[in-house]
C-alpha cells in the first residue's frame, strides 16, 4: 500500500514540477476556467506589493483573500510552488476514509436479505480505495492545471480534506477547528457542519432525537467550537491589519457578486444581463439556493452523512458565486469511494462525454470571444450552462445510485412482482 | 486765495481717483509661424476684478468681471477654477511647446478654500452648474473620473495650501468642442465679440483648424507689491493652429484675414492694452508686412525669441485704411526648430480582449542635464491596474521612482490614481509599464455605442525643465567673478505641463439583446439542478406494477359488489 502510493506522489509532484518550469505555467494562471477573483496568484501578488506600499490591500477592488493568507504567503512567497504541491499531497491522506467503510460494513452485515451479498463490497476491493481515490485528485488534470496555476482554492481543498479526515477519526474539536478554517476561506463550508454533526453523533451511537438531552448537549458542544473557532480567526485577522475592511472585501464580495470577470459558474453573464430593479432579489435566490439543500438532504441521509458530504460539497462546487476548477475537482476525488454503485448509475457515458467536451470547448470558445473575436460571449455562456447540467446530472445520479442500492439492501435485490414476474424499480 | 483754489482741486482729484474702480482689462493675440509651415494664434484676455476673497466682503459689483462666474466663484467658494475644451491633439514634436498646454476633451481642475466643509457635495453642484455655463457635458464628471492629485497641481495664484483635500481633478475626453460652446466664452469678454481682438473669434474659420483649445482660468492674484489686497485674475485664452495644407494655397503665405476672414478695425474700448504679437525670432526666412518699429525680446519656455509688437490702443497701428492686416510671406526655406526638451507618447499594448498594457514614454531632450518629473495617472477602474507590475526603465536599466502615491481603485466608485516622481536621465527615453485587465461591465453601464471603445483620459507629466539657451556657464562678459560662480540666471528653469495622448481601450461586451434569455435559460439550469433533488428526496422506491386495463377495472368494481375475490 505504501509503495504504489508513494510512486504516485513521485509522478504527481514530477508533473507538476516540470510544468511549473514551462511557459504553461504563465498561460495557464490567466485562464479564467482556472482562477477566479477570489483565489487568483495574480491577486495575491497585487496584494502583497500593496502592503509594502503601505496601503491596506483591501482599500481598493483587487484584492479579496483572507488576512489569514497574507499572514501566510508573507514568509512563504519564494515557496509558493512547493506550498501548492504539498497542499495536494496532503488531501491523498484522506486514504484514512476508508476505515469508515469497515465499520459499516461490520454494522450491515446482519440487516441485509441473503441474495444482496454482492452488493456488498469485500474488504479485497476496499482495500484499493484510498489509493484510488488519491490517483483521482493528483492526477486529475483539473486538480494538475489549479496547482500549476497556484489557485489558492487548492489550499481549500486541502482544509476541506483535513475537515473530512478529522471528521472520521472522531476528534471534534479538530473537525470544528478545520470546519471553522473552511468557513473562514469562503463562507459556503458552513453547510458542511450538519453531516460532520450527524456523523459524529452516530460514531458515539447519540440518536438523532429532538426531544433527547444527550442531542442537544452534543450539538450544541460541537456548534460553540465551531463558532469559537470562527471567531477566534476573525479577531486574528483583524489584529493583522487593524481594521475591519477585510469583511466587506471578502465576505461581501463573495456575497454580493460586484465581479462579473467570466467563469464556470452561472452567476457572471446572469448578473451582466440583469436589470437592476431585480438584482438583489435574484442575488439572494441564488445565495440561498447553495444553503437550502442542506436541510431536506440531512433529513433524507441521516444515516449516511458521509455521502450528505460528498453531495454538499458537489452542490456548492456548482452552484457558489466563482466557482474554478479546483472546486469540481474536489468532489471528482470522493467518486472512486462510490464506485460500487456504478451498476446502478444510468447516464454515466452521456454526463462524462459532455464533461470532456466542455472542458474543450471553454478555451476554444474563450479565445473566439476574445481574442479572434468572431464569436460573442453567449457562445461561452452556453458552455457554462452545459458544464452545470452535467454536473448536477452527474450528482443526481449518483444520489440515484445511492438510495436505489439502500433500497435493494433492505428490500432485496431481485425483486419480483405480484405475478412472479422480473419488477422495475421506479420512483412515485 | 489761489493756493486755496490749488489745494482744493488737487484734493478733489485724488477723491475721483480713489473712487475709481480697480478693474482692468488687456487682450492679446501672439502669433507664432510653426517649422511644419502650420501657424499658431494664441489669444489671452486678462480681467482682473477688484475683489477681495480674503476677506469677509460681500461681493456685488460686477464692471469688467463676468457676472455669471462672479457669481458661481462666490457661490461655490473656488480659490482657482482651470476649465479647457480642447479638439485635436498638440504635436510637440512637430509643433514645439505650446504656451499653455491643455489635453484633448474637457479638463477641469479647482482649489476650493478652506471654508468649504463638504467638498465632494460642492464639486459636484459646481460641474453641473458650469455644465449649464459653458454648454457642455460636464455633467458626466461624477466620483469614478474625479481625482484628487497630491503633488502634481499646485495652485497657480498666491496662498500657500497644502491640504490637497480641497483640490480636485477631472477630464472627460471623450467631450467634444464646438460653437455652442465658443459662444458662452465669449460672452464672458468685457467687449463681447463686438471689438478688439475678440472679432476676430469666428467659429467658421476658428474650427477649420487642426488644434483648438479654448480655456478659462481663475486665480487670485496681488493687487500690490506688498500683497496686502488680492484680486481674483480671470485669464480666457485660446490657441488655435491653422494647417498649411487644408487651408488651400500651395506656397507658404499666412495673413490675419487668410486666418480669421477678418482683420482688426480697433481695439477694446475698455481694454487698458491691446496688443499683437508676431514672433519674429526666424526673420530672415519670412517678411512682415506692414512693418512695425516696436519690438520687445523676452524668454519664453526656455528660449529667447523676438516679437514685432502692434499696439492697437495707437491709432497709427491701423494705417490710412483703418484695418490692421498682418501678412507673412515666406523666402527661404526653415532652419532647424529648436527640439523640445521634454515630450511625451502612450499607447496601449496586447492583444485580446483580457488584459493589456498601458506604456508611457518620457523623452529628455537635455544634452547634459537630469531632472524629475511628475507622472500623473488616472485609470477607470474597469481597467484594473495591477501596481506589482509597474516598471520604470531608462536606458534598459531599471529606475526606481523616489516618490509612488497610489490611491487602488473601487469598483463603481473611484479610478485608479498612480503619481510618481521620476528622475530622468539627460539624453534618454523613460518607458513607465503597467499591466491592467479589462472587466466585464454590466450591460446598464455601456456607452449606446460599446464597440467604439472606452476612453482613457491623458497622463499629466509636470517638470521644471532646465533651459538649454538660458543657461550659460561658460561666459565671457564682463562680470565680477564673484556673482559668476553658481549659475543663476533668471529663465534657469521654466515649468511645464505635458499632456499624453489619451487612450481607446475595448472592452468584452455581453450581448445587448439577451437579458430576458439569459434569465430564463440560468433560471432553468437551476429548476433542473431543483427538479432532480427534489423527485429524489420526495419520492421512494417502488415496484412498477402496471395497472390493468379498462375492462378488468370495471370488472373489479362489479365483482366488489358482489363480494367476489378480485382478479
Amino acid at each position: 500500500m505504501a509503495a504504489p502510493l508513494a510512486l504516485l506522489l513521485i509522478v504527481a509532484v514530477t508533473i507538476r514540477a516540470a510544468l511549473f518550469r514551462t511557459s504553461l505555467a504563465n498561460l495557464i494562471s490567466e485562464r479564467v476556467e482556472v482562477v477566479s477573483p477570489l483565489n487568483a496568484w495574480k491577486r495575491v501578488v497585487e496584494g502583497l506589493a500593496l502592503l509594502d506600499l503601505d496601503i491596506s490591500p483591501y482599500s481598493g477592488d483587487v484584492f479579496h483573500e483572507t488576512p489569514m493568507v497574507i499572514y501566510l504567503f508573507h514568509f512563504l512567497m519564494d515557496y509558493a510552488e512547493i506550498t501548492f504541491m504539498g497542499a495536494g499531497v496532503k488531501f491523498s491522506s484522506l486514504h484514512l476514509v476508508s476505515q469508515f467503510r469497515k465499520q459499516k460494513f461490520a454494522l450491515e452485515a446482519d440487516r441485509i436479505p441473503m441474495d444482496c451479498l454482492e452488493l456488498i463490497r469485500s474488504p479485497t476491493e476496499m482495500y484499493y480505495i484510498p489509493l484510488k481515490v488519491a490517483m483521482f485528485y493528483l492526477l486529475n488534470p483539473f486538480t494538475i492545471v489549479s496547482c500549476v496555476a497556484k489557485c489558492t482554492c487548492g489550499l481549500n481543498n486541502a482544509v476541506i480534506a483535513l475537515f473530512i479526515l478529522s471528521t472520521m477519526r472522531g476528534s471534534a474539536l479538530l473537525s470544528a477547528i478545520f470546519l471553522a478554517l473552511a468557513t473562514y476561506q469562503s463562507i459556503y463550508p458552513l453547510t458542511l457542519c450538519v453531516p460532520a454533526l450527524l456523523y459524529l453523533l452516530q460514531r458515539l451511537y447519540i440518536p438523532v432525537n429532538v426531544r433527547r438531552s444527550s442531542f442537544w448537549f452534543y450539538t450544541l458542544q460541537y456548534l460553540f467550537m465551531f463558532l469559537g473557532s470562527l471567531l477566534v480567526l476573525i479577531c486574528l485577522s483583524f489584529f493583522l491589519l487593524g481594521s475591519w475592511d477585510f469583511l466587506p472585501a471578502v465576505y461581501g464580495f463573495i456575497l454580493s457578486v460586484p465581479d462579473l470577470t467570466p467563469n464556470i459558474g452561472l452567476f457572471w453573464y446572469f448578473f451582466a444581463e440583469m436589470f437592476d430593479h431585480f438584482r438583489l432579489f435574484f442575488l439572494c435566490v441564488f445565495q440561498i439556493n447553495v444553503f437550502f439543500y442542506t436541510l431536506p438532504l440531512s433529513i433524507k441521509l441521516k444515516e449516511h452523512p458521509v455521502f450528505l458530504i460528498f453531495m454538499q460539497i458537489a452542490l456548492i462546487a456548482i452552484f457558489k458565486s466563482y466557482p474554478t476548477v479546483g472546486d469540481l475537482s474536489l468532489y471528482m476525488a470522493f467518486l472512486p469511494v462510490w464506485n460500487h454503485l456504478y451498476r446502478f448509475l444510468r447516464n454515466i457515458f452521456l454526463v462524462s462525454c459532455v464533461l470532456l467536451a466542455c472542458s474543450a470547448l471553454f478555451p476554444v470558445l474563450w479565445h473566439l470571444w476574445i481574442y479572434a473575436g468572431s464569436a460573442n460571449s453567449n457562445f461561452y455562456y452556453a458552455i457554462t450552462l452545459l458544464f452545470s447540467v452535467a454536473q448536477i446530472l452527474l450528482v443526481s445520479d449518483y444520489f440515484y445510485a445511492f438510495l436505489r442500492r439502500e433500497h435493494h439492501l433492505t428490500n432485496g435485490l431481485y425483486l419480483k412482482k405480484k405475478d412472479g414476474s422480473e419488477a422495475t424499480l421506479v420512483l412515485k | 486765495m489761489a493756493i486755496r483754489r490749488l489745494k482744493h482741486t488737487r484734493t478733489h482729484a485724488h477723491a475721483c481717483m480713489l473712487q475709481t474702480p480697480l478693474d482692468d482689462f488687456q487682450e492679446e493675440l501672439v502669433i507664432r509661424p510653426l517649422h511644419s509651415g502650420d501657424i499658431y494664434a494664441s489669444f489671452q484676455f486678462r480681467t482682473v476684478w477688484d475683489a477681495d476673497f480674503m476677506g469677509d466682503q460681500k461681493v456685488s459689483h460686477y464692471r469688467l468681471f463676468p457676472k455669471s462666474l462672479g457669481q458661481v466663484i462666490t457661490k461655490f467658494s473656488v480659490r482657482e477654477l482651470h476649465i479647457s475644451f480642447t479638439q485635436g491633439y498638440w504635436r510637440t514634436m512637430q509643433w514645439g511647446q505650446p504656451y499653455l498646454p491643455s489635453p484633448p476633451g474637457a479638463e477641469l481642475w479647482v482649489w476650493f478654500q478652506d471654508t468649504v466643509t463638504d467638498v465632494d457635495g460642492t464639486w459636484k453642484e459646481l460641474t453641473n452648474v458650469l455644465s449649464g455655463i459653458f454648454c457642455a457635458s460636464l455633467n458626466f464628471i461624477d466620483s469614478t473620473n474625479t481625482v484628487q492629485p497630491s503633488a502634481s497641481f499646485k495652485p497657480l495664484g498666491i496662498g500657500n495650501v497644502t491640504d490637497h483635500s480641497f483640490l480636485r481633478y477631472a477630464t472627460l475626453p471623450r467631450e467634444i468642442v464646438c460653437t455652442e460652446n465658443l459662444t458662452p466664452w465669449k460672452k464672458l469678454l468685457p467687449c463681447g465679440s463686438k471689438a478688439g481682438l475678440s472679432v476676430l473669434l469666428k467659429s467658421e474659420k476658428l474650427f477649420h483648424s487642426t488644434f483648438h483649445s479654448q480655456a478659462v482660468h481663475v486665480r487670485p492674484v496681488c493687487q500690490d507689491p506688498q500683497c496686502r489686497t488680492t484680486s481674483m485674475e480671470l485669464r480666457q485664452t485660446l490657441n488655435v493652429v491653422f494647417d498649411l495644407h487644408t487651408s488651400g494655397q500651395g506656397k507658404r503665405e499666412w495673413s490675419l484675414f487668410k486666418m480669421f476672414s477678418r482683420t482688426l478695425t480697433e481695439a477694446c474700448p475698455l481694454a487698458s492694452s491691446s496688443k499683437v504679437y508676431v514672433d519674429v525670432t526666424d526673420n530672415p526666412q519670412f517678411e512682415l508686412s506692414p512693418a512695425t518699429p516696436l519690438l520687445t525680446q523676452a524668454v519664453v519656455l526656455g528660449d529667447r525669441r523676438t516679437y514685432s509688437v502692434y499696439d492697437l490702443t495707437q491709432q497709427a497701428s491701423f494705417g490710412s485704411s483703418r484695418s490692421l492686416n498682418m501678412l507673412l510671406r515666406w523666402k527661404a526655406a526653415d532652419g532647424e526648430m529648436l527640439r523640445p526638451l521634454l515630450h511625451s507618447e502612450r499607447y496601449v499594448a496586447g492583444y485580446g480582449l483580457q488584459a493589456g498594457e498601458i506604456h508611457t514614454l518620457i523623452y529628455n531632450h537635455h544634452p547634459y542635464r537630469a531632472f524629475p518629473v511628475l507622472l500623473l495617472s488616472a485609470v477607470p477602474w474597469y481597467l484594473r491596474l495591477y501596481i506589482h507590475t509597474l516598471t520604470v526603465s531608462s536606458k534598459g536599466k531599471d529606475n526606481r521612482p523616489s516618490y509612488i502615491h497610489y490611491q487602488p481603485s473601487k469598483d463603481r466608485e473611484r479610478p485608479h490614481l498612480l503619481e510618481m516622481l521620476l528622475q530622468l536621465p539627460p539624453n534618454s527615453v523613460t518607458e513607465v509599464t503597467v499591466e491592467f485587465e479589462r472587466a466585464l461591465l454590466k450591460w446598464t453601464e455601456y456607452t449606446p455605442d460599446p464597440n467604439h471603445g472606452f476612453y482613457v483620459g491623458s497622463s499629466v507629466i509636470s517638470a521644471l525643465v532646465p533651459s538649454v539657451v538660458a543657461m550659460d556657464t561658460n561666459s565671457t562678459l564682463d562680470r565680477p567673478l564673484f556673482s559668476s560662480f553658481f549659475p543663476c540666471k533668471e529663465e534657469a528653469s521654466y515649468f511645464m505641463r505635458v499632456y499624453t495622448e489619451p487612450l481607446l481601450v475595448n472592452l468584452p461586451t455581453p450581448d445587448f439583446s439577451m437579458p430576458y434569455n439569459v434569465i430564463c435559460l440560468t433560471c432553468t439550469v437551476v429548476a433542473v439542478g431543483y427538479g432532480s433533488l427534489y423527485n429524489l428526496l420526495t419520492r421512494t422506491f417502488q415496484v412498477d406494477e402496471p395497472s390493468p386495463g379498462l375492462a378488468k377495472r370495471i370488472a373489479n368494481v362489479i365483482r366488489r359488489f358482489r363480494g367476489v375475490p378480485l382478479l
